[in-house]
């Protein structure tokens, strides 16, 4: 048998990206502890739309934690108090009956409320549009063994390819930096074989493009612990380094040119 | 006016939401080294860079001053050795002057790239969370930085013109590090002021000298255990050797010399009439 819970939700209301919010509180009760955080709220939503009021929108899609859409601010942690998961993994279980719990948005310039608790992530996507490619021969596909790999190469860059672009690391830096995610999407083609070609390239624009949206790294470490994929702040001293290097080796690569 | 139907609203700021612009285009083609401290990364080297030359400084200041507990001839010798530094290929306090020049412009770059990365973050940050944050790794050094670093800033000022240009330090005596160091710690409020500087100081150096790692992209999975423990360990060791300062003199362990005061006087000059000099020049003779 599982338990339920009564909670008191305090969740972000804002009509549209224009307009004014503010916290909303709403008491849910008889929840399952087997239930995810989202089915909390779908629970709480066919309540509202039954009563005739705007249910809360919130982004979700696959909810196992790996298409990244899903992702809010519960009680000042991102993705709730649960470590390694997004918040479509994270169980009502982690609650405790008579809880208030605190929902919001990502909070950054760079992430505009567009409703609720949705916001527009695209300042992600400009920072991927501006190196997150490699170039290959087009046609055929080619052997899949082709090009070797070092072992400790692929298992690094397998841990930076984890990352599912849910901008929990800007939502919870102090600084709203973008660092973690840009760190991920850049080192794990660097760290490739198959990535050499744009690598220095591919720092620079990446980078900068960060820096065009987003704040600095004060090394902190909160993103790390906010991260659904657990992806380490190594990868942000790894892109540090090769932002530094691509900045001299640009200038030489362009001199030849 | 579509203000009533807020699905249609909804979907007309999804349509036309565009990226919004946050900082502007941080590529602008000039010189590298200016290009590079443009970018946040940039600041961030200078930052830890610049860090590393203050850090070398508080460590070689503090293990100077320990010259302290061997008396005032020891120290006094000490301060004179500073000035004669690579001495005969450079006259006399040009190493020194050279040292200064460079701790100064490292002083200032780090102060420039701190505001400018603040400004930076401030406009990346233009709405606090309404419930608060919940801090899991940050600790209270790393969040305190820039509290730390404007009392460290503006304590340094204080301390040039108590010690080294004498104007904040009623009986200083030019040449005299000992007997100003005593005069100017026995007075309660400086060693307060002095204390509480070297305790934000060393919360200050902690996480700057494990950030500085980060920044400078020194990380090796040889090498990441240690860093923490060798920021605690770094700091812990120029704040406690920089704290036995006061509390020793507070605490009698270092008392005033006047004989070495007179002494320095006579040699440089600036002896008051009523004071014998003759006595010191047979010491000498």
């Amino acid at each position: 048998m599982s338990k339920t819970l009564n909670l008191t939700l305090k969740v972000w209301r804002q009509a549209r990206a224009a307009s004014p919010g503010a916290l909303e509180i709403y008491d849910v009760r008889d929840i399952s502890e087997d239930m995810s955080f989202l089915e909390m709220l779908d629970i709480l939503n066919d309540r509202l739309s039954g009563e005739g009021k705007e249910p809360i929108a919130f982004e979700h899609d696959c909810r196992e934690g790996i298409c990244g859409s899903c992702g809010m601010m519960i009680n000042g942690q991102a993705h709730g108090p649960q470590r390694g998961t997004a918040t479509c993994q994270l169980h009502m279980r982690k609650f405790a009956d008579g809880d208030t719990i605190v929902v919001e948005p990502w909070r950054a310039a760079a992430f505009p409320v567009v409703k609720d608790l949705v916001v527009n992530r695209s300042s992600l996507d400009r920072i991927v549009e501006a190196g997150g490619y490699i170039t290959v021969s087009a046609g055929a596909a080619p052997e899949a063994n082709l090009t070797p790999v070092p072992k400790d190469a692929s298992d690094a860059a397998f841990d930076a390819a984890a990352c599912i672009g849910c901008g929990a690391c800007v939502a919870a830096c102090p600084n709203s930096a973008g660092q973690l995610f840009t760190a991920a999407k850049l080192m794990h083609l660097n760290l490739l074989p198959q990535g050499q070609p744009e690598r220095w390239q591919r720092a620079e624009n990446m980078v900068d493009t960060m820096e065009e949206y987003f704040g600095s790294c004060t090394n902190h470490g909160e993103c790390e612990e906010a991260c659904p994929k657990s992806i380490s702040i190594d990868y942000i001293a790894l892109m540090n380094k090769d932002y530094i290097k691509a900045k001299r080796k640009n200038r030489k690569l362009s001199g030849q040119r | 006016m579509d203000e009533e139907d807020p699905v249609a609203a909804t979907q007309q700021d999804l349509s036309s939401a565009p990226t919004p612009v946050v900082n502007g285009r941080t590529k602008r083609r000039s010189r590298w080294p200016l290009e590079f401290y443009r970018s946040g990364i940039g600041k961030k080297w200078v930052m830890a860079v610049s860090g590393v030359m203050l850090l070398g400084y508080v460590l070689f200041h503090m293990l100077g001053n320990l010259k302290v507990y061997f008396g005032a001839e020891d120290l006094n010798h000490y301060g004179e050795w500073l000035r004669e530094l690579l001495v005969p290929f450079f006259p006399r306090t040009v190493t020194l002057w050279l040292l200064r020049i460079g701790l100064t412009a490292a002083f200032f770059l780090h102060i420039h790239a701190a505001y400018s990365l603040t400004r930076m973050n401030r406009r990346a940050t233009p709405e606090r969370y309404a419930g608060g944050r919940d801090y899991v790794a940050a600790n209270f050094a790393s969040r305190s930085m820039r509290w730390t670093g404007i009392i460290v800033g503006l304590y340094v000022l204080f301390h040039l013109a108590d010690l080294t240009w004498g104007t904040a330090n009623p009986g200083y005596v030019r040449g005299d590090t000992y007997n100003n160091l005593v005069n100017s710690f026995e007075r309660w409020p400086v060693a307060i002021i002095y204390i509480v500087a070297n305790l934000a100081l060393g919360i200050h150096i902690f996480h700057g000298t494990w950030s500085l790692f980060q920044s400078l992209g020194l990380n090796n999975p040889r090498f990441n255990e240690w860093r923490t423990t060798f920021a605690r360990g770094f700091a812990a060791l120029v704040t406690v050797g920089n704290l036995t300062f006061p509390v020793s003199v507070l605490a009698g362990v270092i008392e005033e010399e006047p004989r070495v005061r007179e002494q320095v006087q006579c040699e440089t000059g600036v002896a008051p009439p009523d004071l014998d000099c003759a006595a010191f020049e047979d010491v000498e003779g």
